[in-house]
């Protein structure tokens, strides 16, 4: 195929796939945006307070939860020990390089 | 609460700031990235619609599902369904900003809210609950992960095949890896326990039962409604 011919179909954007990503682009900002938006019309109280404070560890613990729990032994192993470094290090990045590692070598010798 | 009355900053600073904090997770954002280009490629999108997409969606777990069900023609009513029910987990996170980011004006909120991911904004709430006042943290951090999210994507659709398996680097990991930093970090003490036992239980029973991000929405709920429920009655 002759390169000029290779350019137009890289930058090619089908009509039914353009309408798909601007209608993704509006549901995913719809969500971010909502939330917020929302909690104009839930007057704060201490229940409220008490329930969006909870809200961070929960939406990470249910993230993480399934993700762990479909891995096996070496991702068990890699977020303990990931805890465990950020416990000691308190250095996302540090906790974060020694939970790849952990999960890369035990991988290896599976 | 005085706390809450207190203005919220939004500062160059913070920005860059935020940029810098986000730099271990462009790691995974990287990595998550060219996996996306090249499996975008194989799903039939052309460098462009990848490129747009990944520019103007920026979620990426909702663009994986997408191009899971991408075909010729686009079922493009499928796709936008299946992106609010991957996304609906968002609802939550920005509510749980409001005390803070209410007190922005509308154009700083509204305008950070699209850059908010699951890992910048972990970053921007602990500052807030640390009792930090910046609040440009969301946005700095959104603006470089977007670059490196649509530059990889780029990548990675240019260089299709040739990737070996990111999973042999255990890159596929930085995300959990990440979380299970964080969640340190958010600590409080043995009163989370309860909440997070809940949280888990829910979010594994329903992900085995419902396909998409329903999971982090039902145990997300289940764990903070019970967190504080038991609070109330403290």
């Amino acid at each position: 195929m002759p390169a000029g011919e290779a350019v137009t179909s890289a930058v090619a954007v089908d009509p039914l796939a353009f309408a798909a990503i601007v209608g993704m682009a509006l549901a995913t900002y719809a969500t971010r945006a909502g939330g917020f938006w929302m909690m104009r019309w839930l007057p704060m109280s201490r229940g409220v307070e008490a329930w969006l404070r909870h809200i961070p560890g929960a939406v990470i613990v249910a993230l993480l939860a399934p993700m762990i729990a479909r891995g096996g032994v070496p991702e068990i192993v890699g977020t303990a020990v990931a805890a465990a470094v950020m416990r000691l290090a308190r250095h996302d990045l540090v906790a974060i390089v020694a939970g790849i590692a952990t999960v890369a070598a035990l991988r290896r010798l599976a | 609460m005085t706390e809450h009355l207190r203005p919220i900053a939004f500062t160059r600073a913070g920005a860059l700031r935020g940029a810098r904090e986000a730099m271990p997770m462009a790691l995974s954002s990287i990595a998550f990235g060219l996996v996306f280009g090249v499996a975008a490629r194989q799903a039939g999108l052309t460098l462009a619609e990848a490129t747009l997409m990944s520019a103007l969606v920026f979620a990426g777990s909702s663009q994986f599902v997408a191009i899971g069900i991408w075909g010729a023609p686009v079922p493009v009513f499928a796709i936008v369904v299946a992106t609010l029910i991957v996304n609906a987990r968002h609802l939550l996170m920005g509510a749980a900003l409001r005390p803070w980011y209410s007190r922005l004006s509308r154009g700083r909120a509204y305008g950070s809210l699209f850059f908010m991911t699951d890992t910048n904004w972990p970053l921007q709430l602990q500052a807030f609950i640390r009792g930090e006042r910046e609040g440009a943290l969301l946005l700095g951090s959104g603006v470089f992960m977007l670059s490196t999210w649509v530059a990889s994507t780029v990548l990675g659709h240019a260089m299709g095949a040739v990737i070996g398996d990111p999973r042999t680097w255990g890159l596929d990991f930085t995300i959990v890896a990440f979380f299970a930093a964080v969640l340190v970090k958010l600590w409080r003490g043995p009163g989370d326990v309860m909440p997070w036992i809940v949280a888990a239980a829910v979010a594994v029973a329903v992900h085995a039962a419902l396909p998409g991000f329903w999971h982090v929405v039902a145990g997300a709920l289940a764990g903070s409604i019970a967190g504080a429920a038991r609070d109330a009655r403290r």
